[in-house]
């Protein structure tokens, strides 16, 4: 685990709602807190309960309190549950030097079903990605949360991307330890090997 | 450990604020809580419920937020500490006991309010700064800005209510409400206290045994004078604070998360030399002789407050009765449009005004015009994601048999609707059938007039719509009017068993207490029947009865006040109780014409359930496996039947 890169180190993470995104960023906050940070977390989200954009911004700070959303053009790295999710956040809150962690699978939106609007090409997405960022890693996600036999799993394979990428200053143990808070048996055992299935996926070129 | 009840005072946690409300509260020996819920403050009586059989004290989900306020302050009478949180629409609700507690005083045990203000209605049907009433009612008012303050301000409320033997106000605004902050714990009281109502008159100091509005006219004197009391607390709360240059160029006056965005644009503009922030935390009454040192400061004062300008205002009333003593000073804020009257602040807002102000150029990180514009244009390939019922949502069925029959009777029929998830009835998720919204229980409220028109040639039938949580809330006065003054309208009451926008709180109607105890049904079926209405009771997902059902309610010329309850429990709460689906379904692409059909893709279109997808290739509607809910309503709707249902 290394020192943050700077102060303050803001991290989002992203997806459309019900997808654990928030799930995931109380467990980062919660990590943080008992390393010793001043974190916070805040979430955004619209009225719906379900399928609008969400995203939670963390701020991670060695002695400061930091207001709950990142400036414009301040997000050092993205982290989503849903690709286009990601240049949606870029646009809004990213710089040259921002970091992307994505999940490739795409969750349409109504309005792209009904015609009124386009899905973009996945390859001009992860082109926009790349061109815009410093650095933009695409994690097949659900795909992997499905071979562990259950979507469900797709947040805690992003989070161990997250790790495995090696920018938040947290490592395994200090995960291990907030899952261990939360899931208790076999499910503590199965968001343990999520969250290594993640840390593996990130860290392959 | 996690958990608001932790009992390792020096220990840190990442709270939420609402939950670092409930910790505060806990730490000042909460006896007694009552709310009703309203984003964004709904997680504070969430978190106390679910410790309150635990720690042994009192914890509801009231009928509404009038009822809430006025329980908690008779516990107050008695002596016990209590609590009541409610969102800005709450303070509306209960401001006529409000008003009145201002006259009586509240008790021994200390009340404590919480407002949780919206600003840019992120989930409200209006944006509203509930800081007035306090002005208003001579009550004190906090502005936490962190999950730590939030807590530590809360537990000190119950002291100044106390104090001043009023109802001491916490103002919360949604990004406090519902960020995470770390927050180190405070000690909990380990004596217990006895409730007693006081039975000895006492001359001298009448409030203590009786709390009676009158008379007045001494009573709203000794208001007044009790407010006072708190002033030279507040002067020296360690809550207010100055940071920056003795003599700065800029002077920002802030409060609550404004105070964080206020530091940190200073910050980002490397202007920690020429600008310096001066945080109130006590926001009323102003603790005059420290604004008055700070007003001595310089003659530029910016003010950054969420929604109106309150603290603007009272600063400059303040300095109006200075002004003898003060230089210049050009005062900017709200009013001088320097800062919007409307909506939430963020740090770019107040990097951007100061930048302007002290005439420097500020830039967001890194990004230049040539990055802004290249990004933007790729951006464009982003779809919107629209705000929709859920897959699944009894309204949909609700709504989509309100206009079938609407349109069949011809008549320009149209609802009159109310507050919860159902509100989506004003965009296209509910077809646009909801044509007024207002406040809780308006919708009949409404009702109630547009169908005594008859004298006026007013024929159209008139259709109110509210949940069940609302129906308790504020509409059984309305329907009891109605009957009496024999109004004609059709209230329709979807019953889904929850209060669902907010999280899925119990109601009176759900046989639950907040504690997750058995609780008594208050039958509103029952209920209807009993105020003498003709009451009907229909299943959403069955649109061929409920179509018919509505159509026959509109024929019953001078029925009155008629009730038609659509009941079918909320999806959400259906799925995660049952974990499976009723149905298996698919589109069977023999009998899906695509857009040959004529029906210009009607079910993804205008039924618009998010569980229904187009396939691009084969042209064909489909079902989304990952989120249909299994509900099997859409075979109803496709004119070719090939939306196919299958028992799961």
């Amino acid at each position: 685990m290394k020192e943050p890169a700077k102060e303050p180190l803001n991290l989002i993470i992203g997806g459309v709602g019900g997808q654990g995104n928030v799930l995931m960023s109380l467990l980062v906050g919660r990590a943080l807190v008992a390393r010793g940070y001043v974190a916070s977390v805040g979430d955004t989200y619209g009225v719906s309960q379900r399928g609008g954009p969400v995203a939670s911004h963390i701020r991670i700070s060695k002695d400061r309190s930091y207001g709950p959303l990142i400036p414009r053009g301040h997000a050092d790295i993205i982290v989503t549950l849903e690709p286009v999710e990601a240049l949606r956040l870029l646009a809004e809150l990213g710089n040259p030097g921002t970091m992307i962690i994505a999940n490739s699978r795409p969750v349409y939106p109504p309005d792209v079903s009904s015609g009124k609007a386009t899905y973009p090409e996945l390859k001009d997405l992860f082109g926009a990605l790349g061109e815009y960022s410093a650095k933009s890693t695409l994690v097949h996600a659900t795909e992997a949360a499905l071979e562990l036999g259950d979507p469900i799993y797709t947040n805690i394979i992003m989070l161990g991307a997250l790790l495995g990428a090696d920018v938040v200053p947290l490592d395994r143990e200090a995960m291990v330890e907030v899952l261990a808070d939360r899931f208790k048996g076999p499910a503590l055992e199965r968001n343990k090997v999520a969250l290594d299935k993640g840390f593996d996926l990130v860290q392959q070129p | 450990m996690e958990g608001i009840d932790v009992d390792a005072p020096g220990t840190t946690q990442l709270l939420m604020g609402n939950e670092a409300i409930a910790r505060g509260a806990l730490e000042a020996g909460l006896g007694f809580t009552a709310q009703y819920p309203g984003t964004p403050s709904s997680e504070i009586l969430s978190a106390l419920a679910a410790v309150a059989k635990k720690m042994n004290f009192h914890a509801e989900w009231s009928v509404n937020e009038i009822v809430a306020v006025e329980a908690a302050a008779g516990a107050s009478f008695a002596g016990i500490p209590a609590l009541s949180a409610m969102k800005q629409n709450g303070v509306n609700v209960a401001s006529d006991f409000l008003v009145n507690l201002g006259m009586t005083g509240s008790g021994s045990g200390g009340l404590v309010l919480v407002t949780g203000d919206d600003p840019s209605a992120i989930s409200s049907s209006n944006e509203e700064d509930s800081r007035w009433i306090c002005k208003w009612m001579d009550m004190p008012l906090l502005e936490p800005s962190t999950a730590q303050e939030a807590k530590d301000m809360t537990r000190w409320a119950f002291e100044v209510s106390r104090i001043v033997e009023n109802a001491c106000f916490v103002r919360e605004t949604t990004r406090l409400a519902h960020t995470r902050g770390k927050v180190v714990l405070g000690d909990l009281p380990k004596e217990r206290k006895t409730a007693y109502f006081p039975d000895v008159w006492n001359m001298c100091n009448p409030t203590k045994s009786q709390f009676t509005s009158g008379p007045f006219g001494i009573l709203h004197h000794k208001l007044h004078e009790r407010l006072k009391k708190i002033v030279p607390v507040f002067e020296d709360s360690e809550f207010n604070e100055y940071v920056g240059p003795e003599k700065p160029e800029l002077l920002v006056i802030t409060s609550g998360v404004c105070s964080l965005y206020c530091m940190e644009a200073v910050t980002l503009l490397g202007a920690e030399d020429r600008i310096g922030v001066f945080k109130l935390g006590t926001t009323w009454p102003l603790p005059e002789k420290l604004l008055r040192t700070q007003l001595e400061r310089t003659q530029t004062i910016l003010f950054a407050e969420e929604i109106d300008a309150f603290t603007e205002g009272n600063v400059m009333e303040l300095a109006a009765s200075l002004w003898a003593d003060l230089k210049p000073i050009t005062f900017l804020g709200k009013r001088s449009g320097h800062i919007p009257s409307w909506g939430a602040v963020s740090t770019d807002m107040m990097a951007t005004t100061m930048a302007g102000i002290l005439n420097v150029e500020y830039s967001s990180a890194g990004r230049t015009a040539a990055y802004d514009e290249g990004l933007s244009t790729a951006a464009k390939m982003v779809p919107p994601r629209a705000i929709n019922l859920c897959p699944g949502c009894p309204h949909r069925g609700t709504y989509w048999s309100i206009k079938n029959a609407l349109t069949i009777d011809g008549r320009h029929g149209l609802v009159a609707g109310d507050i919860g998830c159902y509100s989506l009835g004003f965009i296209g998720a509910g077809f646009f059938q909801e044509r007024t919204m207002h406040c809780m229980g308006a919708g009949i409220g409404v009702a109630n007039g547009l169908g005594n028109l008859r004298e006026f040639g007013f024929d159209q039938p008139v259709l109110a719509l509210a949940g069940d949580s609302t129906f308790y809330h504020a509409c059984i006065p309305a329907m009891v009017n109605g009957v009496y003054n024999r109004s004609n309208f059709i209230f329709v009451i979807v019953d889904n068993s929850a209060t669902a926008m907010t999280g899925f709180q119990p109601h009176p109607g759900v046989g639950r207490a907040a504690t997750g105890e058995p609780a008594p049904i208050v039958d509103m079926e029952a209920l209807c029947r009993a105020l003498g209405a003709r009451v009907e009771v229909c299943d959403p997902f069955d649109i061929e009865r409920t179509t018919s059902m509505l159509l026959s309610l509109m024929a019953d010329e001078g029925g009155g006040a008629r009730v038609l309850i659509m009941r079918r429990i909320c999806e959400l709460v259906r799925a995660r109780r049952d974990k499976s689906r009723p149905y298996t379904m698919r589109v069977n692409p023999d009998l899906c014409a695509g857009d040959a059909c004529g029906c210009n893709r009607l079910c993804i279109r205008l039924f618009g359930c998010p569980g229904l997808i187009w396939d691009q290739e084969t042209g064909r509607a489909q079902i989304d496996e990952a989120i249909c809910t299994g509900c099997g309503l859409c075979a109803d709707i496709c004119p070719q039947k090939a939306i196919e249902r299958e028992a799961a």
